[in-house]
């Protein structure tokens, strides 16, 4: 009796410049959750690709219940019930949560849509794994956690058993993500065969039974889970070992590099007010991290900081100049003795010049020009610096040599160096480009918003590694984290939001995760006047 | 009242080309396609079915059984004009061309090649082809008494088989996206053709079904027009395919917003020809040339109105980017 659902044997794909897999065989195994791990651009994501049809391999067969099969498409997979939820989502949004699933498989009635068993049929669904979704909410409209409750409903809509997650974690807040643990683990216990791809060893060692790593397209081995740890499965992930906790001096504060005074920012999505009065200071030599759980404000004030985002009021000073002032508005009384205030707001190429870097939240969006080579996105911060352009003609060589500095320093693996489309890249090498770029520039203030998201282990050291390396070199570094973990090893000096304001500052050497936890939730706060240290 | 009739006769004359032109446009742009060609589909689809018209006349059919023919004519618009738009679709699917740049080779193609046909077919310099006068819905046809009243003259006036047809496209188009799984599957191509491709639906197919439809309603609104606008077919739309593009994003991709933005364009197209005749309208006597101010009307009404509701107006996503399968 054979009791491998699905085998994936000897496959190998290759894409211009790259062999992104090579020879990896991978079984999978009736009712059990099989994690894949790898680093960044391991080549995951590609052979689950090739699993779900969307990419055909050079060589290598499948076989489904010990039978040889061919998957030359979606629709392929889905008449074998291979089902997977991708890492983007592959969801319409202007359509409904309905439409949504039903697509591509639509119920029909004499040739119209018949949504109503559909409906019947998906709310049903929904309450027996407890996912929580509302079937005529419209996509744009939905948090990225239902929406991935509404990709899991597609699988289930479709009798899939054999589920694909492509990093599910990676967008989701701690409470999702224990949601969906256990939502896995109830189909698993249903008999159901789950593909679990991830860089979180938490997570592996939380829910899969068995693991297989890749290395750089390569298969290094499956092990069992039970039998395994972080620090094992760490060094087949890698090559190497992983320091987990970032060594660093203490820290060593100079002067005051960044200044914020009162800041309050509107909101987008509602009529309160994101961000608060918040005000603090950043230090030379020191990395402040202001943790908290997605949605508090975060996003909101590093736009406001960063000049994506035009605040209410307040006051930010960059090394004495002020970037942000907004002047109060005028009393009812007629206060003509005071002098006018005015509205300062530096554009943000002039913040850049004097010395603010900037690791954004979206990378993709805000972080590169995902059409334009590596090289042009490296050089975006300063091509109209002398050293790149003459005349308003960018000097080419200049730029290219600029480049291939900045890819070996910072070890950016690409296909084909620095004449890579960014899009083409891996999220961590990505990531890594922009790092390089915004701390090559020399700040004083670096300002780096959940820089590890979404990385590997390896990736994560060494971007903590260079936020450590820039504080030693004496900037401020300003770090927005939801990752306690990493709040916890990095930073200096915690401040903590809850709904727009900060609640509390903490030193990372006495307080706790647990007490950090209870300020998150809104569930303590210290009194307004907060104890300095 | 019989100046209203007019005008109102005269307004769902020149409203139902637009009508069928802005629904065709939209079937292609929610399929991912920009259809720019819808000028040249126009012209070919009334070239064709204006050429068969004179060859039925010419062989007694058409005066024998004229709605018959009508009808039949109206068939020869759609499918010229489907078949001339999938060139398009070919280049902008196959190829994966630039959509703008290939509908403008078509649209430049298209009067081009409706004056060579018309002098191969009537001869050197008959660039005018003449359209039978029994193309025309009459009291005859019908068999109703001829009367002098407001609604004989609505509806008489200017009554052809097109008219009844334009009512029934819209309908359906409107069923078609909305109501079934065809609808679906074409609106979630020009939204987001990644998920459409990773839920089993064919891209490429459904890009060419909305550019076939947008063709065969092109077609049909290239007839509608030259009925429209007078006796004869001439080698152009003036403009009119243009202009359907405009009622389109006017009215938001949508069909019911498409009725009534083609409504209000044809009301002012016509408010500006009646203008001489309408007493109660200022006449700007003192002014030179003032005929011009109410000719630019509807062209200044229009930038009014898409200034005031741009901010609503939401393309379809993925229109005008060529669907590569590779790309994440």
């Amino acid at each position: 009796m054979n009791d491998y659902v699905i085998e994936m044997l000897n496959i190998t794909k290759e894409f211009p410049g790259i062999r992104a897999n090579d020879d990896i065989t991978l079984r999978l195994r009736r009712g059990e959750i099989h994690a894949l791990l790898g680093e960044n651009g391991a080549g995951k994501s590609t052979l689950m690709s090739v699993l779900f049809g969307l990419y055909q391999p050079e060589k290598g067969v499948i076989k489904k219940d010990g039978k040889i099969v061919r998957i030359k498409d979606p629709n392929d997979a889905n008449a074998l019930n291979i089902g997977m939820v991708h890492q983007h989502f592959k969801l319409v949004e202007v359509f409904t949560v309905l439409e949504n699933i039903i697509l591509g498989v639509e119920p029909q009635k004499m040739g119209f849509l018949e949504k109503k068993e559909a409906r019947k049929r998906v709310v049903e669904l929904s309450e027996r794994y407890g996912l929580k979704i509302d079937p005529d909410a419209v996509i744009e409209n939905i948090s990225v956690g239902m929406q991935q409750r509404v990709e899991i409903l597609k699988m289930l809509y479709r009798d899939n058993d054999i589920l694909i997650f492509d990093e599910p974690t990676a967008v989701l807040t701690p409470q999702e993500i224990d949601e969906l643990m256990h939502i896995m683990r109830s189909f698993a216990a249903e008999g159901k065969s789950i593909l679990f791809i991830t860089h979180k060893l938490n997570e592996i060692m939380a829910v899969a039974d068995r693991c297989t790593v890749l290395r750089k397209g390569k298969c290094i081995g499956t092990v069992d889970v039970k039998d395994t740890d972080k620090t094992k499965l760490s060094r087949m992930m890698v090559g190497r070992d992983v320091e987990f906790v970032v060594s660093k001096d203490d820290a060593r504060p100079e002067d005051t590099v960044l200044d914020v005074q009162n800041l309050t920012v509107p909101s987008k999505l509602h009529k309160n007010n994101a961000v608060k009065n918040v005000s603090f200071q950043v230090r030379a030599g020191e990395i402040v991290c202001l943790a908290g759980i997605e949605g508090n404000g975060q996003t909101e004030f590093v736009y406001a900081l960063t000049g994506l985002e035009r605040p209410s009021a307040g006051e930010i000073t960059l090394k004495g100049e002020p970037i942000v002032r907004i002047a109060a508005r005028r009393e009812k009384q007629k206060a003509s003795s005071l002098p006018k205030a005015r509205t300062t707001l530096m554009p943000i190429r002039q913040r850049s010049k004097l010395g603010m870097s900037h690791i954004p939240e979206d990378r993709q969006k805000f972080g590169l020009v995902l059409d334009y080579t590596l090289e042009e996105n490296l050089v975006l911060q300063r091509y109209w610096e002398p050293a790149f352009q003459k005349n308003g003609f960018i000097k080419k060589p200049a730029v290219r040599q600029y480049a291939e500095k900045l890819i070996k320093q910072y070890d950016i693996r690409s296909g084909q160096g620095p004449v890579t489309s960014a899009r083409s890249m891996s999220g961590g090498n990505q990531q890594k480009a922009i790092v390089a770029r915004e701390i090559d520039k020399n700040p004083d203030l670096l300002v780096a918003v959940q820089p590890t998201r979404g990385l590997d282990v390896g990736a994560i050291e060494y971007i903590h590694k260079q936020l450590v390396a820039a504080r030693d070199n004496g900037k401020a570094v300003f770090l927005v984290s939801l990752e306690l973990d990493e709040v916890m090893n990095v930073s200096d000096r915690i401040l903590v939001m809850y709904e727009g304001e900060i609640v509390g500052e903490f030193d990372p050497k006495v307080t706790t995760v647990e007490e950090l936890g209870l300020y998150m939730a809104g569930a303590k706060r210290q009194s307004a006047e907060r104890t300095v240290h | 009242m019989s100046i209203l009739a007019d005008i109102f006769s005269a307004t769902i004359l020149f409203m139902i080309p637009l009508l069928l032109v802005a629904l065709g446009g939209m079937f292609s742009e929610r399929s991912g396609v920009v259809n720019i060609a819808l000028e040249g589909i126009m012209i070919i689809g009334a070239l064709c079915s204006c050429l068969f018209l004179r060859a039925l006349d010419d062989s007694g059919f058409g005066p024998a059984h004229p709605q018959t023919a009508m009808f039949l004519a109206i068939v020869v618009a759609a499918l010229t004009g489907a078949v001339f738009a999938l060139l398009l679709a070919f280049a902008s699917v196959n190829l994966k061309a630039d959509q703008t740049i290939g509908g403008t080779a078509l649209n430049m193609f298209a009067p081009a090649f409706a004056i060579v046909l018309t002098w191969a077919i009537q001869g050197q310099g008959q660039t005018t082809i003449l359209i039978p006068t029994w193309s025309r819905i009459t009291q005859e046809t019908l068999g109703v008494a001829v009367k002098q009243n407001f609604w004989q003259a609505f509806l008489f006036k200017s009554f052809y088989q097109t008219t009844i047809w334009a009512v029934f496209l819209f309908v359906i188009a409107a069923v078609v996206l909305y109501k079934t799984r065809f609808g679906l599957r074409l609106r979630s191509c020009g939204e987001h053709p990644q998920a459409a491709d990773s839920v089993g639906v064919n891209v490429y197919r459904m890009r060419y079904a909305g550019v076939f439809i947008s063709g065969m309603l092109g077609g049909i609104g290239g007839l509608a027009y030259t009925l429209a606008a007078g006796s004869a077919f001439q080698s152009t739309v003036a403009g009119y395919g243009f202009l359907a593009l405009a009622v389109m994003i006017f009215g938001n991709w949508k069909p019911l917003n498409i009725l009534g933005a083609s409504l209000f364009f044809a009301l002012f197209k016509i408010l500006s020809s009646y203008s001489g005749s309408i007493p109660f309208l200022p006449k700007f006597e003192n002014i030179k040339a003032s005929e011009y101010i109410y000719l630019m009307l509807p062209y200044i009404v229009t930038m009014i109105v898409l200034i005031l509701t741009s901010k609503k107006s939401r393309a379809p996503k993925a229109e005008g980017i060529p669907y590569d399968k590779g790309r994440r």
